[in-house]
Order: C-alpha cells, then structure tokens, then sequence
C-alpha cells in the first residue's frame, strides 16, 4: 500500500477544479490510455492577464487525480509567467511529498502546464510533444526531458530518473544511455565532465572476460530482445569472437544481421573490450519458434 | 467499519479451527520433534498426522510430501531441484503467464546457460497443447505450469500436459497454489510429478506450505543442513504451522463442493451484477474455464489504483493488474500476454473470495461499485469523447 499523506488523499477523495473549461485561454494535454495516467489541463485569464481559472480531466492513480487537483488551485492568481516557473517539485511539496515511484505524476502535472501555457502563447499544439532525440521508446521519454527531471530534482540514479519521468521502466534497454545522461549532467554540475569509466582496466583473464561478457548480455542485452519477443543465448567464447544463438523472434527476425552487428557487438565493444567482434551460431536459424502471436 | 475481503487470491483468513489445532504447540508442546526425549520426539506424530491430511487432499500417499516454508519455497525446490538430479538436460518450458515464483526463477536459469521457452496464451488465457508438443524435445529437463492462474483464475489442462510431458520423458511440475482446495485433485491417478501448495492460500497461516514429489521422482534438495523431512529440506519444522496446514487441509477435503457451489454463486452474482450496473468493462480469462472464487475486471478509461483506493475508503478488499499498484510502469505480465490492451488492463481489479464471504456483502459491492466507477469517469479526459 502507497505512503499517501492526508493532503494526496484529500485531493484524490474530493478533488477540486474537474472539468474542463468551455472557450479556454490555454489547453495542455499530456500522457494517454496506454501510459496508464493522461491529464487534460484548461485555463482562463482574467483582464489583468492573471489565471481566473483553471480545472482539469485526470485519467490515473491517486497521486494523478491529487496532483492535477493541487495543481489547479497553485495556479489560480497566477501570472503566466509566473505559472511558467512551476516545477514538479513545488507540486509535490505543495501535497507534501509523494511517494517516490510516483513522482512522474508530478511531472505529468509540469508537462500538461507547459503544453497548456504553450498554446496560449502560440495558438498552436496542445499536445505535450516530443521534442529531440527519444531515448526510452516504450513510455516515448527524450533526453531533454531526462535532462530536465534530472536537473530540477537534483536525480543521482537510473532509478529515480524511471521513478520521475517513467524512462527505463519498460523493457529496460535504455538504462545505459540514462546512466550517460545522468553522469554528464551531474558532471557539469560538479563543474567537471566526467568521462565514462572505462569498464575494462588492464588485461582480463579468458574467466573474467567470459564472465563480463555473460554479464553483459543479462544486463545490457537480453531485457532490450525479451521486450519484443526475443532472446539471445551465448554458446562460446573463442579469442575476441563472441558466438551467440538467437532464440524467439529474434531468430525469425529478418533484421537478425542488424540487431546483432547494431546491439550485441556495440554493447559488448563498450561494456568488455573494442576488439570483440560477435558471430550468429550456425544452428540458431533452425531454432522453433518460442511465442505465437 | 466493517472489512469485507475478496482478496483471498491475495492470502486467506485462518479458520478458527486451525488456530485451535495449533495453539498448544506454542507453549505447551514446543519441543523440538527431532529430540531424543519423548517431550519433543512425540510431536513427529503430529507432524505426521498432518502430512497425512495433506497427503489426503491430494490423493496420494504421504510419503509424497515434503513439508516447505511456502508456495515460493516449494517453486524453487522443484525447479532448482529437477535441474540438478538431471544436468545433462538444459531446456525449460514454462508459460508466459506463471507466478513470479516460478517466472523469475526460469527467467534467473537463462543466465546460466539454460534455454527457458515460455509458451503463450491467447485472449482467454488458455494455452495451445500444440505449442507445448512441439517444443518438447529431448534436451527437455522439465516442464512448469501452473494449474490455475492466480489474476484471472483460469485453469489450465494440467492432467492433458502431464500425459503429453510423461510420453517426452521430462519431469512435470505444476504451480498448484491457487488450485490446491478450491479444485477436487486425484494425484494417484496423475503423471504430475511435481506440486506446489501454499498453506496461507486455503485458510492455514503463513509460513506454511507443501511439495508434491511423486515417488520415483528425482530430486536434489534445495535446503542442505539437517536430516529433516527425511534429508528432503532440511530445518527444524515449523510445528504449529505444519499442524494448521494439515487440518486446513482437512477441512477442505470435506468442505470442497458446497463451499465451491456456495462461492461460485456470489461470485457470479457480484460479477453479472457490476457487467450490468458499470458499461465498458470487460471480464478478462475465459468465463467457462475458471476457479469458482475469481473474477478479473477492466473497467474501461478508468485506472486501477484508484477504484482500489476509492473501494478501500469503503471497507472492500480487492487487488489490481494496474501498473500503479505494483511499482513498476507497466501492466499485469498475465493481461498482457493475453493481450489485453493496455487501457483495459490498467482499468483491472480482481475480486478473489472466500466460503467467509456472505450474500450481503456481495450486495453491498453491487450498490458501491457503480458509484465508484462513475466518479472516476467523470474525472476521466476519455470519458465523452
């Protein structure tokens, strides 16, 4: 059971603001169905250019309805530019914290304020929209808005930032380029770049190499394959050559040749030693198929 | 307020006799039944009594039983144990639907070296037999499936795959800990090799549970450092326990069919009158092929974290395959591999009861449910357009 405290229930049980304004000045929409939470935020201004009204539609958990509701009322009285300084950390103080792995409810909040202020502005979307390159393709995450969470609540781990804005929650394959953003981030801030740390220091034994690449392909490789259907099973190590199988949909799959050269030798190059390269066993494309449908 | 409680997929209300049978061993016969003297030597009796009731249950002889700490216990020891007692077989298949007791632990072998086939379900959450044929091969060690899901309650063919993995020469476990109680079993007249039951599941405490091995059946033991459970699992046994299990077992044995009849009529009641009062919800699992006491709903542009909590604030008990509820950002593995979307499988709640249940709750969580439902979608952006 969630550690709500009594102001995210009070909002969650008798949230204030629903609805949706007719002839708003601002709309902001944010999430949808399959993300499992989705917030449609309305606005009005006054003549003196201050927020009169806002209210809101919430599709989601507890600390989704109870972060719309407060969020709401913060912007009642609010000039836009005032509104536009809003943070996911004030609404989470402002409902006196949340639980940590729903903190992206938060955030939700943030983008849908955004998005709304951005219409006003600009008559244009109102659809909170990707902006820059995609990191995490299964919750749709991109690295600016990674690099926001991080910078606004100060996030040290691959943990918090799938806490904050969901990156890395789903099949996983993204961490290692989270894990990058994270250290260049708080490198800057330290005033100081931190390069990666080279995983590989001196020479490896043949165990420790094999070891190290076993290891990379459970942590770096399989949960990225396990997310459509696919595995991949290392069958032997001989030198630098990597001989892996491919099982599942992987080994159906047509872009087998580019999975492999793309995923598997780029990961074991980066996490073992540049001079791996990666052969596909010869038995695999014989492999049954693992799922139907 | 009163609780009403329809998780019992979740865990059970011990029954007043159970605890009965067990207080003595708490602090009257506390003895260790492993002693020399006759104080704690005597209680080997009454562990024996009660591996005869569970033996009963399951119909088959008590030799059969090694008495664990839990379901998950039991899991770990088949998997973990087959494997060993067979090394030159490298390949697992389970199902994509199986408790993490079960999922995690296949899913952990693949890192070392084993080949694990997770078969799929379709939209019912049955499976296809074919599938199974075809992927069993000699380099097969074992087979797990489970017997009835614990989110939707569907049942799967577990005698059928016991036939079909016996003519393939590997082992059969099945995850039993939902059936165990709530379905009539007959493992004398079986090819299961290998079951799993949990105590807390049929109205016994926690901490208690039990593995089917049928004779003949090979097996490395998973906890080593004591004779116990005849060199099966070692570890001083949990007596009080053990005791609970066994006349929870008995209870059931007697109790089966007209309690099943008793819960199946209030499940079907709650679940036809909610389809009726709440428009857009789905059942999930096949309607037909079901445990008696569980029924999993979505309830459409809706998410499941906040029914629950809205039906807490009401003193009802239910469980979700929302992502919300667990932590993690994704739905329930099971609805997803029976494909249902994923705006209806964040929208899911099952209600899971019990022979404690009564007709006036059920009525009760008719006249509620609606006005949660409703509530909610009118916070819903999805809800009108």
């Amino acid at each position: 059971m969630w550690d709500y405290t009594d102001k995210v229930k009070e909002h969650f049980f008798n949230p204030h603001n629903v609805g949706e304004i007719e002839d708003p000045d601002g709309i902001g929409e944010v999430g949808s169905l399959a993300c499992g939470d989705a917030l449609k935020l309305t606005f009005k201004l006054d003549q003196n250019g201050k927020i009169k009204d806002a209210k809101f539609k919430t599709f989601g958990c507890a600390s989704a309805i109870a972060t719309s509701s407060v969020l709401t009322d913060m912007l009642k009285g609010l000039t836009i530019e005032q509104a536009a300084k809003i943070t996911n950390k004030d609404i989470a103080d402002y409902l006196g914290g949340l639980p940590e792995q729903k903190m992206h409810c938060s955030v939700m909040g943030r983008e849908a304020l955004e998005a709304a202020i951005e219409n006003y502005r600009t008559g244009g979307k109102k659809k909170h929209e990707l902006e820059g390159k995609v990191v995490c393709t299964c919750f749709g995450v991109t690295e600016n808005e990674i690099k926001r969470v991080i910078r606004d609540n100060n996030l040290t781990t691959i943990e918090q930032v799938t806490n904050y804005c969901k990156a890395g929650g789903g099949c996983g394959g993204c961490k290692g380029e989270i894990e990058k953003i994270i250290e260049s981030i708080q490198g800057e801030k330290a005033g100081q770049i931190l390069e990666a740390a080279p995983r590989w220091a001196g020479r490896l034994t043949n165990i420790q190499k094999i070891q190290l690449i076993q290891q990379t392909i459970n942590e770096q490789i399989r949960p990225a394959l396990r997310a459509h259907g696919g595995n991949i099973e290392l069958i032997d190590v001989e030198d630098n050559k990597v001989i892996v199988a491919f099982r599942g949909m992987c080994a159906q799959c047509m872009l087998a040749e580019f999975t492999m050269k793309d995923l598997v030798e780029a990961k074991l190059k980066e996490f073992v030693s540049d001079e791996i390269f990666v052969e596909e066993y010869e038995d695999s494309t014989k492999q049954p198929h693992n799922h139907k449908g | 307020m009163k609780t009403i409680y329809f998780d019992n997929n979740a865990t059970t209300k011990v029954t007043d006799e159970v605890l009965e049978e067990m207080k003595p061993f708490f602090c009257k016969l506390y003895g260790n039944p492993s002693s020399m003297h006759t104080f704690g030597g005597q209680i080997s009796r009454n562990i024996c009594h009660a591996r005869e009731q569970v033996a009963d249950l399951l119909g088959c002889d008590h030799g059969e039983i090694i008495l664990t700490s839990c379901g998950t216990e039991s899991d770990n020891t088949a998997i973990k144990g087959t494997l060993a007692a067979q090394p030159n077989k490298r390949k697992v298949i389970t199902t994509r639907v199986e408790h993490p007791a079960v999922l995690t632990v296949c899913r952990d072998l693949e890192n070392h070296g084993y080949t694990i086939v997770e078969l799929g379900v379709d939209k019912k959450g049955n499976l296809d037999l074919a599938e199974l044929e075809e992927q069993l091969d000699d380099n097969t060690a074992l087979v797990t499936i489970m017997y009835a899901n614990n989110e939707t309650g569907v049942i799967f063919p577990v005698e059928k795959i016991a036939d079909i993995v016996k003519s393939k020469n590997a082992v059969f476990h099945t995850d039993a800990v939902q059936a165990v109680g709530k379905l009539p079993l007959n493992l004398s007249k079986s090819h299961i090799d290998l079951l799993s039951l949990s105590g807390h599941k049929l109205h016994a405490p926690k901490g208690v549970g039990a593995l089917y091995v049928r004779k003949g059946t090979r097996l490395q033991p998973f906890m080593l450092g004591g004779h116990q459970e005849a060199g099966k699992r070692a570890g001083t046994e949990n007596v009080p326990g053990i005791v609970g299990l066994g006349k929870a077992c008995e209870l059931a044995a007697k109790n089966i069919k007209n309690e099943n009849e008793m819960v199946r009529h209030l499940r079907d009641k709650l679940e036809s009158a909610i389809l009726q009062s709440c428009p857009d919800c789905i059942i999930n699992g096949d309607k037909k092929n079901r445990l008696p006491n569980t029924t999993n709903i979505s309830f459409e542009f809706i998410e499941g974290e906040a029914i629950l909590l809205m039906l807490d604030k009401y003193g009802i008990c239910a469980s979700s395959g929302s992502a919300c509820t667990s932590g993690s950002l994704e739905p329930s593995h099971v609805l997803r591999a029976m494909g249902v979307p994923f705006t209806a499988a964040h929208g899911s709640i099952r209600f899971s009861l019990s022979r404690y249940n009564t007709e006036k709750e059920v009525d009760y969580t008719i006249e509620i449910m609606p006005k949660i439902v409703n509530r909610l979608r009118e916070l819903s952006p999805f809800v009108g357009r």
